[in-house]
């Protein structure tokens, strides 16, 4: 990797009262990268993305586009464009889709046309065109996952972090989620993804990081993921 | 073409109708004895207090049991630039509302870092402070004797000359503020309260500035507050630290969950039911406060987002989502 990382992680560390939910972890997303973070249940992958956006207290540091955001709040995180889809996707079940993607264009300047955003978001999530109107609540689960994403698209982010947005999703649905994806990085979004077990999550990605109990246990290219025995027969199969 | 769920807009009768039966209460009032007249007017005064509240209890889901000690300051302040050194009525509202402003927002920074039960418990205490000051200082307040002969509402040399004229204005300027809660509602800034009391990590996540929007809705709530308070000492030209007491808070929140927390007329309907009610029972004699109780306990169980909520029985419903391969819709998702 070249160049000023996209986002850095360095040793960042949080922990739940007496449990040390994530050990000191460093990481890096570079520009326009797809990055994507392999781990089993409990291993830290939610409080890692958490303690990045600073919605978990953490020790450690961030640096974003080169520059010290360690001290910046969540908020202050989100207008610099790092957006986090969270688990559960934390939509406002009681807004329209309308509103809660109006929402997602909060940080953007005023003056730039959220119509526009709306639309682009529309070409990617047609189906939520269609929902336009309708409660978040009443969205089966795979056009929630859309609008949590189509949600953050509105912000404009440099940064796209998710977490598992393939959980609980029939594998067609998940599919086409995982390739909307793939869409946005090759248009030059930096995406970092973190999921338990996504074949096709490791097809887009070009790096691959893996925690276990905490703890990052390795760093490889997402093509060398089939070469290892023990992580292919985890996350590939 | 974008599909859209018909919104009140479309259908203007469903906007105009709580207007119009907000006038017919008043037209009511207006051909009424004083009696009738005075309880229509209490309940416009707590319409615009309850409609405060509903800005941080119901859009924002925040809790205060303090906002009492707001409409005090708003009450005192009229009384004592009023009644005391004989200040404009206008100019006495609008500065009593300022400084009603100013202690919330001193008040809040510290404050609104708490949540849930201890946010409450912290407004609650703020009230029992205002109230024990209002007692005990003495010489501003005149203690438990309270302040009387403040005037009339006015405006320069002119002043309203009775109890109708009273009523009409307060009418007026109860509209005013449901008018402008639903402008802040609809705004930018209503939606992200909104959101914080959707949730408040997916808030902060989305760029809202969390701590600074529940600062901006306490002290909005504590405006209209002491908005009340002071249409309070005008209305009946008397105060007392009896009139904003703990009673004051039990009975507004009784008024916000019976009309319906969130909703825009909510604060309105509770506001009148709340006052009218007890009118209505008044020759069931020593049962009166019986057959009120289990009225309001009758209405909370049938009508539980409240009786503005009951109109959405009547409301178009949207078309069920066609089912995807990801299974049923799901509920609630903020976290």
């Amino acid at each position: 990797m070249t160049g000023t990382p996209l986002i850095e992680l360095v040793d960042l560390a949080a922990a739940y009262g007496q449990v040390q939910a994530l050990k000191p972890t460093s990481l890096t997303v570079a520009e326009g990268e797809f990055v994507t973070v392999l781990g089993p249940n409990g291993a830290g992958k939610s409080t890692m993305l958490r303690a990045a956006m600073r919605l978990t207290p953490a020790s450690g540091r961030v640096r974003f586009r080169g520059r010290d955001i360690t001290r910046l709040s969540t908020h202050g995180r989100a207008r610099e464009g790092i957006i986090l889809v969270q688990e559960g996707r934390g939509l406002f079940g009681q807004m329209s889709v309308r509103e809660n993607l109006i929402l997602g264009a909060y940080t953007i300047a005023a003056g730039e046309s959220v119509e526009a955003r709306l639309e682009e978001v529309f070409r990617l999530f047609p189906r939520l065109k269609e929902r336009f109107g309708q409660t978040a609540s009443s969205l089966s689960g795979g056009e929630q996952q859309m609008l949590a994403i189509g949600r953050a698209l509105m912000a404009k982010p440099k940064l796209l972090m998710l977490d598992e947005p393939s959980l609980g999703l029939a594998p067609r649905v998940a599919a086409e989620i995982l390739d909307t994806l793939g869409t946005l990085n090759r248009d030059g979004l930096g995406i970092l993804l973190v999921e338990q077990k996504a074949p096709q999550a490791l097809r887009l990605a070009k790096r691959v990081y893996v925690l276990s109990l905490g703890g990052i246990v390795a760093e490889l290219a997402a093509s060398e993921v089939g070469s290892h025995h023990d992580l292919s027969r985890f996350y590939l199969h | 073409m974008i599909s859209r769920v018909s919104t009140s807009t479309d259908r203007p009768w469903r906007a105009l109708l709580p207007v119009a039966v907000v006038l017919g209460v008043m037209a009511f009032g207006l051909t009424s004895s004083g009696y009738v007249v005075t309880v229509i007017g209490f309940a416009a005064i707590y319409g615009i207090f309850c409609t405060g509240l509903n800005f941080f209890m119901g859009y924002t889901g925040q809790a205060s049991f303090g906002q009492n000690a707001f409409a005090a300051l708003g009450g005192y302040g009229t009384a004592i630039l009023c009644g005391n050194h004989y200040w404009d009525p206008l100019a006495a509202f609008l500065v009593s509302m300022v400084f009603a402003g100013l202690v919330a927002y001193l008040v809040g920074l510290p404050t609104l870092k708490l949540r849930g039960h201890y946010l409450a418990m912290a407004t609650f205490a703020l009230g029992l402070i205002t109230y024990e000051i209002s007692i005990e200082w003495n010489g501003l307040t005149q203690g438990y004797m309270g302040i009387s002969g403040i005037p009339p509402l006015g405006v320069w040399k002119f002043e309203l000359a009775n109890e109708k004229q009273m009523l009409v204005a307060l009418t007026l300027l109860m509209l005013l503020g449901v008018w402008i809660s639903v402008r802040l509602r609809d705004s930018r800034f209503g939606r992200a309260l909104r959101a914080i009391a959707g949730s408040e990590p997916a808030a902060r996540a989305l760029g809202i500035d969390v701590a600074r929007y529940k600062l901006a809705a306490f002290v909005i709530a504590a405006l209209y507050a002491s908005a009340a308070g002071s249409l309070f000492a005008h209305f009946v030209g008397f105060i007392s630290p009896e009139v904003f007491g703990a009673a004051m808070v039990i009975q507004s929140f009784t008024m916000l969950f019976l009309g319906g927390i969130g909703t825009t007329w909510g604060p309105i309907v509770g506001a009148i039911m709340v006052l009218m009610l007890p009118e209505f029972l008044r020759g069931l004699k020593e049962l009166q406060d019986v057959v009120y109780s289990m009225a309001l306990i009758a209405l909370l169980i049938f009508a539980p987002k409240g009786l503005a909520g009951l109109g959405s029985l009547f409301a178009r419903r949207p078309k069920a989502p066609v089912p995807t391969p990801s299974g049923a819709p799901a509920r609630a998702i903020a976290k």
